[in-house]
This record gives C-alpha cells, sequence and structure tokens, in this order.
C-alpha cells in the first residue's frame, strides 16, 4: 500500500478515474477538482486500469454533462462524473432515466448546499437528499479514506446490481480536507472489478449488431407495472454492497458495513448520522462512556436503498430514546428525510412484531452549509435525549431564538486526545501561509507513524482575505472532521489581523503564541490588544515572536515570509526535535525551491537559519499593561443592521448570531462595503494635483472606485483639512472653480491600474505620474480627507458632460469597494453602468465571480446615492440568468404600462395635465429626458400620496417604473457562452430591452479557471489543460445575425471612450442589447498591473476586435455595423507573449503551441476581413428585426 | 579537392560552420542554414539563467493568487513547471533540428552553476545533438575572485560535463584570461575535445540620453579575427583537441586566414547575417578558389601554415617556451 496525503476530491477521483473509461464533467465547487484532476490526468496520456486512455469531455452545464454521460452509458462506455450542488440538481431528469434503465454508474458528489434564500458554496446533503427519490443508490463516505474506498466499492456495486449510485461526501469538511491515507494500486483495482462485469455493462449498450429500443413512450396500461419490474434490482442492494465490503476488506483489511454501529451494546441513547459527522460522534460517545454513560452512535452509509434490515440490527434493543441527525433541511415537512426513514423503520418493525419496543426518535439538523458540528454538540443531543421529554425536532450548532429548536451544548469541551498536536495559523490569501502549511502536513505526514490532517477556512474576499489553516498531527490516523478548538499553538503570520480579530480563542493552557511584528520583542507585548495580554496572562502561554518580513527582505527573499514562518512553527511547536525539524525544512526547501537554481535554495536556507537566529520568547507579564482596544469592524455611524449583524460577521462571529438576527427571505441592505475599511494594502493610490490634466482615465479604470473626482466653488473648501488637496479645475466656462480627486485609501487595494492609466508622465526623469502608488503609513489625514470630502456635493448630472471620460469621473460609483481580485478586469465596467445608470437600474446576475464580489455577505458593493437610489441587484441561478432578467423586464413593462393607464384615468384627481402629458409624452433616451421624468415622477408621487382611493394608491406602487428602468444582465461568459447560452439566445430574440453585459475573462474565473467556450485556441485552462483545441464562438457575430440587437464588443484599456459610446447607446437602446467586455484576469497569468496593456494588447493585435452593431442606423439606412479598433498592427505572438496561459503550452507542448498560435493567427486575419468587409457594407445588407 | 575536416571527432564536408545566433533558432533557420552550405551548424545558446528566471516568473504567477478563496484554490491545471519542461522548446529544436538536417547539429550551452551544467548537458546528449559547446560566460563581479578561482571553475565545468555525457564537448573560451594559451591547455587537458575561440562578450554601453546602459547587439567586425586568430596559431601545434576560429568572418579570406593559423573549422553568424543563409556555400566557393589560385589540393596542405611551430626543447617547454611561443607570434601578428 502506498501511503499518500491527499484530498477526498482526489481520494475519489483517483479511483473513479482508474475505472472508467469517459468522463462527463463542468465544474461547480467544491467537486470541481476532481474534474480537474481527470482532465489532468487524460492530459497526461495517463491510462486507466483496463489499458485504456480516458476521454474527459467538457459540457456546457451539469444537464449537459448528464446528458453526455447517459448517452456515454447507452453506449457501453464505463462513465462517472464529478459535482455537486445546483449540478446534481440540473442532472435529476437524466437521473430518472438512468436508473430507470438500470444502468450502471457512479456519479462522485462533494455533497453542498442549495441556492434558497442565499447561495452557499459549503457542504451539507441538502443536494443529495434532493436526488434521493430518482432511483440512484447513495453511497456516503465519512473520510478521506472512504472517499477513496468506497468510489471502488461503489463501482463494483453498480456492475453487479446494475443500479447506478452515488457515491457521496461532505463538500470542503472531506472534499478539502489534506489526510493521511493509504491508495489503492492499480492492481488492486483490477483485481477489485473483474472485467466480466464490464463486458457485461457493454453487451446491454445499443448496438445495430443486435438492435432494440430503449426509451419508449407508455401508456396508462403499463408504464406502473414497468415501474415495479426494477424492485428485484433494488432488493439485490444491500446484500451486493454488503459483499463488495467483504471483497473489499479482503483485498485491504479495510472492513466497513452498510450500517455501523459503535458504542455500548446495551445503550440507551442512540444517535443516527450519515457523512462525516459520524466521526465527530464517536468521539462524543467514547467520551461518555468512559463517563459510565451508556450511549451509542449509528453511521448509515448506504442511503439508498435504505437498508431497514441493517439499521434495525444496528440499534440494541435496550436503546430507549434515539435522535435522527440530518444535514439538511426539508421545510414544511414532518421530519427530514433520514428521521423519516428511520422512524418508518421502527414502526414498521414494532408493528409487524420483529422488534419489541419502540424508542422514542427526535429529529434534529446540523451543519448546514458547513456548520461546525463538533463532537461538544453531540454531547448535548446525547443530554437532549437524557431529558424526560427531549425536544421532538431541534437543531444543534445555532441559537435559534425564533422557532427555539436549538439545543444547548457546552462549546468548551474538549474531548481530543491530548497525544494529537494541534496548530492553528492566521493568514492573509497568498501569502504563502497555506502553501507552506501544506508543506508542513506533508514533511510531518510522512514521517513514519505520524498521521497529519490539514483544512483551510477562507473567508468571502477574492484577494486580502483572512486564512485561518487548521492542522493537526498525531500517532494514530486523525478523524477529527471538525475544526480545531483549542490549540496548541497559534501563529499570527499578520499583525493587522490580531489588531481586528480575537486571535487567541483557540488558546487553552500553555498555547504556543507565534506573533510575526513589526516591532522589537521588548515592545512586543505592550502592544498587543489588552484582551489578548489577558489571554497570554491567564492561560499561561508561551509567546514568541519575530519580524518575519524584515527577516525575508535579509534573506532576499522579498515579502515572501512562509519559509521564515514555517521554520518557526518547527523550531518553537515541539513537533519534532528542532535540529530534525530544521532538517526536514531544508530538505523540503531543495525538493520545493531546486528548480529554481542553487541561489533560490540558498535563499531560503539562509532564511531558516536567520529565522531561528531573529525569533525571540517574549516573557508574559503578570498583569495587563495595555489600553490598545480590537479595532471596530465598522464604525458607530453604520446602521443598525451593519453594526449588529454585519460586523459580528465581520469578526468571525458569525456562528453567534441568533435566527432572529438574520432577514427571513435573503433580503439584505445594500451599500455595505462603505463600513469595511479593510486597508489591505501599505501601498495605495496618492494624487498629484500639480501634475494631474484632470482626464478621468484613472477613476475610470479604477476596479474598486476609491478614485472619486468632483468641481466645486472654492469656497467649499472652508474648514477643509491641512492635507486635503485641491487643484483649479481645468475646464472652460467654470473660473475660480476647483477640483479634487479623492482617494479611498484606506479601500485601495494598490493594483496600480490608475497609474498604468495616467497619460501624465512628469518630466522629473523619475517617470512619476500624476497618480502614484506610496506607502502611506498613518491613514487618519485620508480618513480626515475623505470625510470632508463627503461633505461637498456631488456633482449635478445635468451639469455633467456623459460622453467623455473626462464627464463621467463627476458621476457617482453606485458599486464601489467590492471584495474582487485586485485590479481586477470586470469591476471597472460595472461601476461604469452603476454610474451611468444605476439610479434606475435593476440587475440579474449569473452565478459567478460578478455574484460573489458582487453579493457575497457580508459587506456588499452595490450602493446609493443621496436620494437613496440605486441598483437593485439579484442573483437567480447560474444557467436562468437571462430568462431571469427577461422576468424582470416583463414585470417592469407590465407596472409601466398599468401606470400609464391609471395615469390618464386619475387625470382628473391629479388636476396637473402638463405633469401628466409630460410624465406621458417623454421617451426617456437621453439623460436630460431622464432628469426630467426623475423630476416629474417625485412630483406625481408626492401629489398622488395626498389623493384618496384605490386608483391612486394603486398608481403609487408603480409611479417609479414611469421613470424608464434600465434592466441589466450581468454575468461570465461561463454563463453567456456555456451554461446560460440557450436562455441568453432566447432573450436577444425576444426584442424586450433588456441589457446584456458579459464580462469576458475567457474562462471560468469563479471556479479556478476552466475552459469555456469563450476560451481562445492554444490557451491552457483547466479543462483544456493540454491547450483549447478550438477558436472561441463569435458570440458577437450570433447576436450580430439577428439584425435588432444593439451589439458591442468593448476593451477599456484599448478605448475607454469607446467603451463608454457602446454602454450609453445599448442602454438608449429599445431592444435587446449585448455588450462583451473583455475583462483580464488573474486566470490569464498576468501582472495584474499590467493588465489595461495586455487589454491593448488584445485589442491592437486582432484577437478582440471592437466593433458596435447598432439596428437604429440600420433604420436610417446608414451601415450598422462600425469597427472602432483599427487594423491590427502586431502580431497575435505578442500578446500571447504576456500571458502564462499561452506560455504554459509553449512550454508543454511546443509543436502544438506554434501550431495553435499559427491557426488563431490565420483565425485573426479572416475575422478581420470578414469585419472589414462588413463595415462597407449598406444598411440594405444586414438583417432587419422585427420593428421594421 | 579535398576540404574535409575534422572538428570535435565529426567528419564535415569542409570547414565553414554556422555559429551560435539568432539564426538558428528554429528549425527552418537550420535547414536553410544547411540548405545553404554550412558544413555543420551550432544552435543558439540555451540561457539557463533565463530560463529559471523564466521558471520563477511563471511559478510567481501561479501562486500570486492561491490559496486565497475558497472556490478557486489555484488558476491553472498543475502542470509541474520544471527546468526539462522549461528547456522543452530548446531541446525539441535540438531533437528535431538533428533530425531535419544531414549535417551535425550542436548544442549550445550557458549556464551558471555546476549542477546546471551536467543536468543541461545529459538533456542536450539525449536529444540528440552531435557535440555540446559549453558558452561559459562567467564574469566574476566580485573583485575578490582570484583568476585562479576563475580557471578552477572552468575546469570543474568541463570536467563534469565530459564525465555526465559521451558526445564531444568543446569550450567557447572568453579572450579574458591572464594567460588564455595556458588555460586552453588545461581545459583540453580536463576533457574538452575542442576550443572555440572567442566568445564575444556584448558589453553595455552608456546612453547619455536616457542615462540609463543600452546592451547592443552589434555583429563582429573582420578586425575581431585577429585575436582569436592569434591564438590558434599559438595553441595549433600544442594540442590535438580541434580549434575552431569564431569572430570576424566576414568573407572568404577571413576563413583563409584562420585556416593558415590552425583552425579546424571556421564559425559565424556575422557574414550569414549581413549576406544571406547560403552565404556559405559562396564563401565555400571562395575558398575553392584560392586554393585553385594557390595550388592546394587538400585543406591539410594549408592548415596551420602559419601556426606557431611547436616546441621541440624540453627545457623550454614550461613557461620558457610559452613565452617563445608568444614571441612567435608576435613576430608574425605584431603586439598581442
Amino acid at each position: 500500500m502506498t501511503r499518500a496525503i491527499i484530498d477526498g476530491n482526489e481520494a475519489a477521483a483517483s479511483v473513479a478515474y482508474r475505472l472508467n473509461e469517459l468522463c462527463s464533467i463542468y465544474p461547480i465547487t467544491p467537486s470541481s477538482t476532481m474534474a480537474e484532476l481527470a482532465d489532468e490526468w487524460a492530459g497526461q496520456q495517463k491510462l486507466n486500469v483496463f489499458g485504456t486512455l480516458p476521454t474527459v469531455v467538457e459540457m456546457q452545464s451539469e444537464g449537459g454533462a448528464a446528458g453526455a454521460l447517459h448517452g456515454a452509458l447507452q453506449g457501453g462506455a464505463m462513465s462517472t462524473t464529478f459535482t455537486a450542488s445546483q449540478g446534481l440538481l440540473l442532472m435529476i431528469p437524466n437521473m430518472y432515466k438512468i436508473a430507470g434503465e438500470l444502468t450502471s454508474t457512479v456519479f462522485h458528489v462533494a455533497a453542498r448546499s442549495l441556492a434558497t434564500q442565499g447561495l452557499s458554496i459549503f457542504g451539507d446533503h441538502q443536494d443529495v437528499m434532493a436526488v434521493r427519490q430518482t432511483g440512484f443508490a447513495l453511497l456516503s463516505s465519512a473520510h478521506v479514506q472512504e472517499a477513496h474506498d468506497f468510489a471502488a466499492i461503489a463501482q463494483l456495486a453498480t456492475l453487479r446490481s446494475r443500479v447506478p449510485f452515488l457515491h457521496f461526501f461532505d463538500g470542503f469538511r472531506t472534499s478539502h480536507e489534506l489526510n493521511t491515507l493509504d491508495m489503492l494500486s492499480d492492481d488492486d483495482l483490477r483485481a477489485y472489478v473483474p472485467e466480466e462485469l464490464i463486458l457485461d455493462h457493454r453487451r446491454r449498450a445499443l448496438s445495430p449488431e443486435h438492435p432494440y429500443i430503449r426509451g419508449t413512450a407508455q401508456n396508462p396500461d403499463t408504464y406502473f407495472q414497468s415501474r415495479e419490474t426494477v424492485n428485484p434490482f433494488y432488493d439485490r442492494v444491500p446484500g451486493i454492497v454488503t459483499t463488495a465490503m467483504d471483497e473489499f476488506a479482503e483485498l485491504t483489511g479495510r472492513r466497513y458495513r452498510l450500517v455501523e454501529y459503535h458504542g455500548a451494546p446495551d445503550a440507551d441513547r442512540v444517535l443516527v448520522i450519515m457523512g462525516s459527522a459520524g466521526q465527530t460522534v464517536i468521539q462524543a460517545v467514547d467520551h461518555l462512556n468512559v463517563l459510565g454513560e451508556k450511549v451509542g452512535v449509528i453511521q448509515i452509509r448506504m442511503y439508498r436503498p435504505f437498508p431497514v434490515a441493517d439499521v434495525l440490527a444496528a440499534i440494541p434493543e435496550t436503546v430507549t430514546k434515539m435522535a435522527v441527525m440530518d444535514r439538511t433541511k426539508e421545510p414544511g415537512a414532518g421530519g427530514e428525510p433520514l428521521f423519516l426513514d428511520v422512524c418508518a423503520a421502527l414502526a414498521e418493525a414494532v408493528a409487524s412484531g420483529r422488534r419489541a419496543t419502540l424508542p422514542r426518535v427526535i429529529g434534529g439538523r446540523y451543519g448546514l452549509s458547513s456548520k461546525e458540528f463538533t463532537p461538544a454538540m453531540a454531547v448535548g443531543v446525547y443530554a437532549e435525549l437524557a431529558k424526560a421529554s427531549p425536544r421532538p425536532r431541534f437543531t444543534v450548532g445555532i441559537n435559534d431564538d425564533v422557532s427555539l429548536t436549538s439545543i444547548d451544548y457546552r462549546a468548551d469541551l474538549d474531548v481530543e486526545s491530548p497525544a494529537t498536536r494541534r496548530a492553528v495559523f492566521y493568514g492573509i490569501g497568498s501569502d504563502g501561509t497555506v502553501g507552506a502549511n501544506k508543506n508542513t502536513i506533508k514533511i510531518l505526514g510522512s514521517v513514519d507513524g505520524v498521521y497529519a490532517q490539514g483544512y483551510f477556512v477562507y473567508d468571502s474576499k477574492k484577494s486580502g482575505s483572512r486564512t485561518v489553516s487548521h492542522l493537526r498531527f498525531g500517532p494514530e490516523p486523525i478523524t477529527a472532521p471538525y475544526l480545531i478548538s483549542k490549540a496548541d499553538f497559534i501563529g499570527v503570520h499578520h499583525w493587522s489581523i490580531l489588531e481586528r480579530v480575537n486571535v487567541l480563542r483557540y488558546a487553552r493552557e500553555g498555547t504556543v503564541v507565534l506573533v510575526n511584528a513589526p516591532h522589537p520583542p521588548e515592545e512586543l507585548f505592550a502592544r498587543l490588544p489588552a484582551s489578548m495580554q489577558r489571554t497570554l496572562i491567564d492561560q499561561h502561554c508561551e509567546l514568541w515572536t519575530i519580524d518575519a518580513n524584515a527577516v525575508a527582505r535579509k534573506a532576499g527573499m522579498g515579502n515572501r515570509t512562509n519559509t521564515v514562518l514555517q521554520t518557526c512553527y518547527f523550531a518553537i511547536s515541539k513537533v519534532l526535535p528542532r535540529d530534525e525539524a530544521i532538517r526536514q525544512v531544508k530538505g523540503s526547501i531543495r525538493k520545493t525551491y531546486g528548480r529554481r537554481g542553487p541561489d533560490v535554495v540558498a535563499k531560503n536556507e539562509a532564511a531558516v537559519d536567520a529565522a531561528i537566529e531573529y525569533l525571540h520568547r517574549v516573557e508574559v507579564p503578570d498583569a495587563v499593561a495595555s489600553a490598545v482596544a480590537l479595532l471596530a469592524p465598522v464604525p458607530a455611524t453604520a446602521p443598525e443592521f451593519v453594526r449588529d449583524v454585519t460586523a459580528k460577521m465581520l469578526l468571525d462571529e458569525g456562528d453567534d448570531l441568533p435566527v432572529s438576527a438574520l432577514p427571513v427571505d435573503g433580503t439584505y441592505p445594500s451599500a455595505t462595503t462603505k463600513y469595511e475599511k479593510r486597508n489591505i494594502s501599505d501601498l495605495v493610490a496618492v494624487w498629484d494635483p500639480d501634475a494631474c490634466i484632470q482626464c478621468g482615465n484613472c477613476a475610470f479604470v479604477c476596479p474598486h472606485a476609491v478614485l472619486r473626482a468632483k468641481y466645486y466653488p472654492a469656497q467649499a473648501l472652508e474648514g477643509a483639512p491641512a492635507t486635503f488637496q485641491t487643484a483649479e479645475l481645468n475646464a472652460a466656462g467654470l473660473p475660480g472653480a476647483r477640483y479634487t480627486l479623492q482617494v479611498y485609501a484606506e479601500d485601495c487595494t494598490g493594483c496600480s491600474l490608475c497609474v498604468e492609466a495616467c497619460p501624465v508622465t512628469s518630466n522629473d526623469g523619475l517617470g512619476r505620474k500624476a497618480i502614484n502608488l506610496e506607502l502611506v503609513a498613518d491613514r487618519e489625514p485620508t480618513r480626515q480627507n475623505v470625510a470632508f470630502y463627503e461633505t461637498i456635493p456631488v456633482n449635478l448630472r445635468s451639469r455633467v458632460d456623459f460622453g467623455t471620460v473626462r464627464g463621467v469621473q463627476y458621476l457617482e460609483p453606485l458599486f464601489e469597494f467590492s471584495g474582487a481580485c485586485s485590479g481586477c478586469g470586470e469591476t471597472p465596467y460595472l461601476k461604469l453602468l452603476s454610474q451611468l445608470f444605476g439610479g434606475r437600474a435593476t440587475v440579474a446576475n449569473a452565478t459567478g465571480c460578478s455574484s460573489i464580489y458582487g453579493g457575497n455577505l457580508p459587506t456588499t458593493p452595490w450602493a446609493r446615492n443621496k436620494y437613496g437610489r440605486g441598483p437593485a441587484w439579484s442573483n437567480s441561478l447560474f444557467e436562468d440568468n437571462a430568462e431571469f432578467g427577461l422576468g424582470l423586464r416583463l414585470a417592469a413593462d407590465l407596472h409601466t404600462s398599468r401606470a400609464r393607464t391609471l395615469l390618464n384615468e386619475l387625470r382628473e384627481q391629479i388636476g396637473d395635465d402638463g405633469l401628466i402629458d409630460g410624465i406621458l409624452d417623454n421617451d426617456q433616451r437621453h439623460e436630460s429626458d431622464l432628469s426630467a421624468q426623475f423630476r416629474a415622477v417625485e412630483e406625481l408621487k408626492f401629489l398622488l400620496d395626498r389623493i384618496p382611493g384605490p386608483s391612486a394608491s394603486d398608481l403609487r406602487s408603480i409611479a417609479d417604473h414611469l421613470l424608464r428602468r434600465s434592466v441589466w444582465i450581468v454575468g461570465g461568459d461561463g454563463w453567456a457562452f456555456d451554461i446560460g447560452s440557450g436562455g441568453l439566445d432566447h432573450v436577444l430574440a425576444s426584442g424586450r430591452d433588456v441589457n446584456v453585459l458579459v464580462l469576458d475573462t475567457e474562462v471560468y474565473s469563479n471556479t479556478g479557471g476552466q475552459a469555456s467556450k469563450a476560451t481562445p485556441m492554444g490557451a491552457v485552462a483547466k479543462f483544456a489543460s493540454a491547450g483549447k483545441e478550438t477558436h472561441s464562438k463569435d458570440l458577437a457575430m450570433q447576436a450580430i445575425a439577428y439584425g435588432n440587437v444593439y451589439v458591442a464588443r468593448v476593451a477599456m484599456g484599448a478605448d475607454p471612450q469607446q467603451t463608454l459610446k457602446a454602454f450609453r447607446e445599448a442602454e438608449a437602446y429599445d431592444g435587446p442589447s449585448l455588450i462583451l467586455a473583455y475583462s483580464h484576469c488573474i486566470a490569464h497569468g498576468i501582472d495584474m498591473k499590467k493588465g489595461l496593456d495586455q487589454q491593448y494588447l488584445a485589442v491592437n493585435s486582432g484577437h478582440w476586435p471592437l466593433v458596435r452593431f447598432n439596428p437604429v442606423l440600420r433604420s436610417t439606412e446608414q451601415n450598422p455595423f462600425l469597427l472602432d479598433s483599427p487594423r491590427p498592427r502586431m502580431s497575435l505572438r505578442t500578446y500571447h507573449a504576456n500571458e502564462l496561459r499561452y506560455r504554459m503550452l509553449t512550454r508543454t507542448n511546443p509543436e502544438t503551441a506554434e501550431r495553435m498560435l499559427e491557426s488563431s493567427q490565420l483565425e485573426v486575419d479572416r475575422r478581420w476581413r470578414d469585419y472589414e468587409q462588413m463595415s462597407v457594407r449598406t444598411a440594405s445588407e444586414f438583417a432587419g428585426g422585427v420593428k421594421e | 579537392m579535398d576540404l574535409t575536416t575534422t572538428y570535435l571527432g565529426l567528419e564535415l564536408a569542409h570547414p565553414i560552420v554556422a555559429s551560435a545566433g539568432p539564426l538558428t533558432q528554429t528549425v527552418d533557420g537550420v535547414r536553410q542554414l544547411a540548405d545553404g552550405g554550412a558544413a555543420a551548424i551550432v544552435l543558439h545558446s540555451l540561457f539557463e539563467e533565463q530560463l529559471r528566471a523564466e521558471i520563477a516568473r511563471d511559478e510567481r504567477l501561479l501562486s500570486a493568487h492561491a490559496d486565497s478563496f475558497p472556490e478557486a484554490l489555484d488558476y491553472f491545471p498543475s502542470a509541474p513547471v520544471t527546468t526539462r519542461s522549461a528547456a522543452y522548446s530548446y531541446l525539441s529544436l535540438v531533437e528535431r533540428a538533428s533530425k531535419a538536417v544531414g549535417v551535425p547539429v550542436i548544442a549550445s550551452l550557458n549556464g551558471s552553476d555546476l549542477g546546471s551544467w551536467v543536468e543541461f548537458a545529459r538533456e542536450l546528449a539525449d536529444a540528440g545533438a552531435a557535440a555540446l559547446e559549453l558558452n561559459i560566460y562567467m564574469v566574476p563581479g566580485d573583485v575578490k575572485t582570484t583568476g585562479d578561482l576563475v580557471v578552477k571553475r572552468h575546469l570543474e565545468i568541463v570536467s563534469a560535463v565530459t564525465d555526465a555525457v559521451s558526445i564531444p564537448v568543446s569550450v567557447k573560451m572568453s579572450p579574458y584570461f591572464s594567460s588564455v594559451g595556458n588555460v586552453a591547455l588545461q581545459l583540453v587537458d580536463a576533457g574538452a575535445s575542442g576550443l572555440v575561440l572567442f566568445n564575444r562578450f556584448l558589453q553595455p554601453d552608456v546612453n547619455i540620453e536616457t542615462l540609463h546602459t543600452d546592451a547592443p547587439f552589434e555583429l563582429s567586425t573582420p578586425q575581431e579575427g585577429r585575436l582569436p586568430r592569434t591564438w590558434i596559431a599559438s595553441l595549433r601545434n600544442q594540442t590535438d583537441a580541434s580549434l575552431a576560429g569564431s569572430s570576424g568572418v566576414e568573407s572568404s579570406d577571413d576563413v583563409v586566414r584562420y585556416l593558415l593559423a590552425g583552425a579546424d573549422v571556421v564559425m559565424t553568424t556575422a557574414a550569414l547575417i549581413r549576406h544571406g543563409r547560403s552565404y556559405p556555400r559562396e564563401m565555400l566557393g571562395g575558398l575553392q578558389a584560392w586554393m585553385v589560385r594557390k595550388g592546394f589540393v587538400s585543406l591539410s596542405q594549408a592548415r596551420g601554415m602559419l601556426a606557431v611551430p611547436s616546441i621541440t626543447d624540453g627545457e623550454a617547454a614550461g613557461r620558457g617556451g610559452y613565452v617563445a611561443a608568444i614571441q612567435a607570434a608576435k613576430e608574425r601578428y605584431g603586439a598581442l
């Protein structure tokens, strides 16, 4: 047996890939890794155990993946898929078919929450419970080792039984947990799954050699009976799986049962549970039984077909009370599914005399969306059962103060073995902390007799996020699927974290605490927050410090502190003798960095030595000596909800929020990012008023809306802070006016796009711009300046030239400070949308990056203007966004139409024909019309509030629809090109006035860079690890073919003015509009500060020609097709050279890379010729829309 | 007329070889040079340091956004970027070029540390290179480094590489040793089958407008042939190792000059850039015409005619002989 340290996804995929011939895939968190690995292995020509190179095919959606899989199965191929959550829901129709046709397959599912009041990527059983009725067998693995083993057991069982299997494990908790396991070899798998079964599977395939028909339409006479034909197959499944488990035990020594009991043979109370939580309960059971209680736990490993006999056999006759725990929620049901199944089994057994007594059974919910479920909670459930009248339905792990379902437990109960070393590390995303910890797990896990476990927690932001690593090491296999509650070691890798959160919540007596601090050791203690000092004293912690950043810099490693801090952990955590630990770290360095050359190895080794040298123990005094409090997460001036609820989430205390604190229907206040001052960058933009030409380019491209401009009369400066920056307004017609470009420094991510966009170069020889990145240590002056700036009135929209980039800077952004990646290529477009149309916009947002940085709690960026107006935003699903947006349009049109009717009907009561006719006759295509309409509608509302009667109330409720509503349908290319393609096409064909904005990164960015149909040829992406083999789809041309769709392809970095023009034309067009916006992305493998340059190269190499197709022009006999970018002036090679996505292929397969580049160049040339030809056509040569 | 020559044990049809340079970066370029008459082709150098810098850059990009967000812990397939994969395009060039042409293809390696020299030399040999040219460009920026140490490093590299590979190895030498000839002989003793004289160092110049330094690429001029010819003449009768003249080849006259001094082959990039890839054939014509004019029927008759005679006096074989050799060289070629 080979030992390995991998996560549950890899554990399952490793077996699935080796036992199948086809993987039909689509990305969805947290299962994507399984599909990615399958694609990579296929790319590496890795054969399955039967000697076949599996085909890995990415489909346009999980629905498509299931369809292709169904076909492949009917074709006789051993086929599998990997999915979760909404993806699994999309597979349901095919699951019924596959099961109805008794087809052998295994789906591997990293079980995840479903989108209800909100989306969640985290783990529970809602998705698998939603397919329990499809006819699939459901097999649940509870651990990384089991995920590996059950993948094989499920495969054997499905081939023997012909019943399809769904093998699932807990999303994130198991799918992402690193743990030690024994790997099954190819020989093991070959021996385990006899080839004869595969031949049987093949024999059942469709073939003209022995043709038959499958998939008939059936009628009342036979459908019912046909449905009952499968019963014997399902009856056999428990026996088949049991045998498969026995054979597996013979092969490997690892024994499993359909239903397993652990605990006192004469238990009085038993808990029934499924998934990783079973291990958690075992720890509680052992703890309680040692204390003299008599309890037990039943782990359900096969849920469908429900193994009634095995369940009954597992329940000791002595049991009087049982709690059945479901990791799902079925609102309105008498109980959750597992509970009901157990109840039915027991009731039937007692009623039929097969069991003497009927225990009292209660049903509980736990662990939704990866909510922690700990041994302490399980102990709490046993305590509840011990009560005379336990609650019949309960929840555990939350405080339900509304329905009073939640039971109490002792949160501080720690039942873990003292032999397990536990460490918690605080880091910031991409700082190397997680990577170093994964490396530590590999180092220690490879020591004989040491077992390792690692689990990593991230916050909701894409950049600058806080990470918490939980590491365990011990002499026994580690089965603790919950976060560490008490740690032997706590590493705080950034000072800024301990300023904000209680990092010692994991401390216990004698915990070793390491603080990376920019302060001398002798000053360290005094600078810590008082609460931290108190814990250090009370828990007799051992405090150590190092200035890891200084040590790393000194060792020539820049800001990479991971080696230094990893060394500190090895040096003081006592997991290994210090010398041995250092030897191991150095060995690992040589392995990790060897390929980067000896100087890199030497630097890292020097950093190890320096770490030891500069690591200091700090004596903890007897008394607290600090007045420093933790920084408030939000200002005292924030709204109540933000202070009471959002702030808790920001402090990592969201788990403590009671049910009553949260909205009942998922409706949250918008405009909350402004209360969270993240200060994630030391370097921030600094404006040089003397050099600035006030062109507005920096504000235009700023992805985070931290650059704001206003002009104002000089007298507005009265009372300005001394450091407030101002310049004379550089515009005609406003003599004496002043101008300020205010940097919201606390929100700046230091991405540098503003610097890159600035056209000014000072002649000081230093290449400085009018805006530069500088180290600003003291943020207080900027705080004051921002506060003062906000007192200056926002410029009137009617006084701003919307048609120029220079003018747009004065429009208030209503999309601000999102948690997108630093330098994001998408968010500038959304900010522009919000500036131009935000006050009357409704946004339908497809799931993806933009729904995450746009709508992931705790704080969200869509904002409001001074009138309280702003974009109303919602995310339905990934696949239905165009339809969802169309629905918003249809509702708006309905309301507008009714409002116009009512307005006419109420003429007399309103008594102002001028007002009414003004409203009804305004076509609202220009900003001045819209301003007039806004004022008129406000006046109408005022009047309606004073008119009695139902008609007036009716009109008042929809009067705002008299102001033209701007409906935006926003999403990425994964949505528009793939999963939502059919819906988008239909919506564009509807002729309705919707505006579609595709933020095209040419890859699935949110799920980690999988290829979409927008991915260009030759680019390496996940699911295209050997390079994308086809050209991207020309979605613009598809839409143009309709004739009545406004289409634009834009790239802000190449031509911001064209972008602005396209947005305005699209929105003004009374029909469907489609804007394809080139968005540079971290998934391109570029230096993000050069994102705008890459946009320029994309356009000027012909990769991304700028075009507009305006049907309005056609109706006036002009050519509607406008080619806005110049003829390509550089080769595609020049553009490709800067992006890792293209370079990767030149490394692994230069011939293919070259061939694909040549083909791409030909395609670019061909498309350009087509476009040029189109740009000189006459109007009549283009299709016309229905409006003509 | 017999124009054949032997270089690094390789039998060549004639002595005109395309040296490492921009023309030998692609298979097409190599093919055109072979079609144009080059007797052997030295590929452009694999710059190991540059390769490692590229690997480091790409690894930085790979890890720049890793482990930050739970939905996407990385953004690319985990194809490991190894030196092997990073050097893939060069290795592939060696392999494809060797198969594409009928003349020997010599790989060239420019490294920075001992481990990499050996690692890459093996890869290049495995890829099918007929021979290996070591382009040892060592600028001891640390002024505390002694000349001895520099020489020692050269010898270590040559010895390690020649131990590691079975194909012949040449060294493209620097002219900046305190005793060039002696170092040359030590390199041969360390295992080099041949020496290429000399490497040209593209030194940066000061740009007085930008206040920066520029590193222009300039082709060699015929005058630059004098120094290597001097040393080839000095070494010819001191060693059996192959000697290649490089730098300052503009016409067949320069080829003749090198041959008379004792070179086995003559390498050029400058002439090929200036006159096109079929220029080897033209130079060959010139060489033949000269031989006819001078009555030579075989190259061996002319080769080394003007080389410094070998020292037969045993007593003078040491430093004295060396001085004499230099003296003889001085008489023929002027002050060094």
